[in-house]
């Protein structure tokens, strides 16, 4: 079980410091996950499809936006594209991380002999799936973080194996709860939504070409909304693209 | 959710689609390097993206505007989350401020 082995490898190799920064960010990211399931629900959509996109999809604000569009009544393909823009930065991820689960030092298993001997082929490419799969923004920041690889690969298994089990186990349990209050509108939920996104895009903001672009793009969003049908301002909204190329 | 199959195909897109761009960094990293202006296009399309629900998800309702409450909320949460409130005040607060407007009467 190289889950096990990972594990334990990686308590021997990390600080505790990075250890609890990983916990904390895990459990941030179950926080996330709540408020995630509990939209879900509230948006009208049955407890399986937050439980299902949280470990299929993995990938917290693309969900948000694909559950944000097809809730408003748009089209589940633009949706998705709107969700792999948003994704499609794990390509750069993969060519700036170095090698989290390579043919010659797989993954966080690089110290016992267990790593030798029939069939480990398979159990390799299953941990290069799996070590694709738990690429996240937590996992590459923490790897990146770290000054050496044995240390970048047990930060970014940790982080990732950690956000693997809270993404989800946050959303069913928030889907959970927001699938017994009656009323969602009584309480607010609506706005978490929106309030939500915004806090996770807040650090972008404050960069002054990004909040440019991010203001022109929900210009563009509000003022095509009275006349597309649901999905398809977020879309438009990427011409705010070329605000960025102006001098700031 | 109007059709099943449309869903689940979207659904699939979404999840295939992803794991596909986490698959190609290590699987490519050998053979092309990725310019920083490319990533920070990808970043920029990004956070227009979100922007652009934050937008819509906040301060619309279907075809029209919404009503003063989730605005509210919303505008409340963001000024929150600028001075780097904790995320579970952000969203509390939000919530909050439009569910005690709406008990006033506010739609």
């Amino acid at each position: 079980m190289f889950i096990i082995n990972s594990v334990s490898s990686i308590y021997r190799t990390l600080s505790g410091g990075t250890l609890r920064d990983i916990a904390l960010a895990c459990l941030a990211v179950w926080f996330i996950g709540l408020s995630y399931g509990a939209i879900a629900v509230a948006s009208g959509f049955p407890l399986w499809v937050p439980a299902a996109q949280s470990v299929l999809v993995l990938a917290g604000a693309s969900e948000f936006l694909f559950i944000g569009i097809v809730g408003a009544g748009g089209n589940p393909l633009a949706a998705a594209a709107a969700g792999l823009l948003v994704n499609a930065r794990h390509l750069p991820y993969g060519l700036a991380l170095p090698d989290m689960t390579g043919p010659d030092m797989t993954g966080p298993d690089m110290t016992g002999p267990h790593m030798t001997g029939p069939g480990r082929p398979v159990k390799r490419s299953m941990k290069r799936l799996l070590g694709s799969h738990v690429m996240n923004d937590e996992s590459v920041l923490f790897a990146l973080a770290q000054e050496d690889l044995p240390r970048k690969r047990a930060a970014y298994w940790a982080c990732g194996l950690g956000v693997l089990l809270c993404w989800p186990a946050g959303a069913v349990l928030g889907a959970l709860i927001g699938s017994v209050i009656a009323d969602t509108g009584a309480f607010g939920l609506d706005a978490m939504f929106p309030a939500v996104i915004l806090a996770l895009i807040v650090p972008a903001l404050r960069e002054r070409q990004l909040r440019r672009a991010a203001l022109t793009g929900a210009v563009i969003a509000l003022a095509t909304t009275p006349f597309l049908p649901p999905g398809l301002p977020e879309l438009l909204a990427l011409f705010a693209i070329a605000v960025k190329r102006k001098p700031a | 959710m109007k059709d099943p199959t449309l869903f689940a195909a979207g659904l699939i897109t979404l999840s295939a689609g992803t794991f596909a761009f986490r698959l190609a960094g290590p699987v490519l990293r050998q053979r092309i390097s990725f310019p920083p202006w490319a990533e920070r296009l990808l970043e920029t399309a990004a956070v227009i993206l979100l922007a652009a629900l934050v937008a819509t998800t906040g301060l619309t309702e279907g075809h029209h505007l919404a009503g003063l409450a989730r605005p509210a909320g919303v505008c409340v949460g963001g000024v929150l989350a600028w001075r780097k409130a904790p995320f579970l005040v952000v969203v509390l607060a939000a919530a909050a401020t439009t569910a005690v407007l709406r008990l006033l009467g506010i739609p």
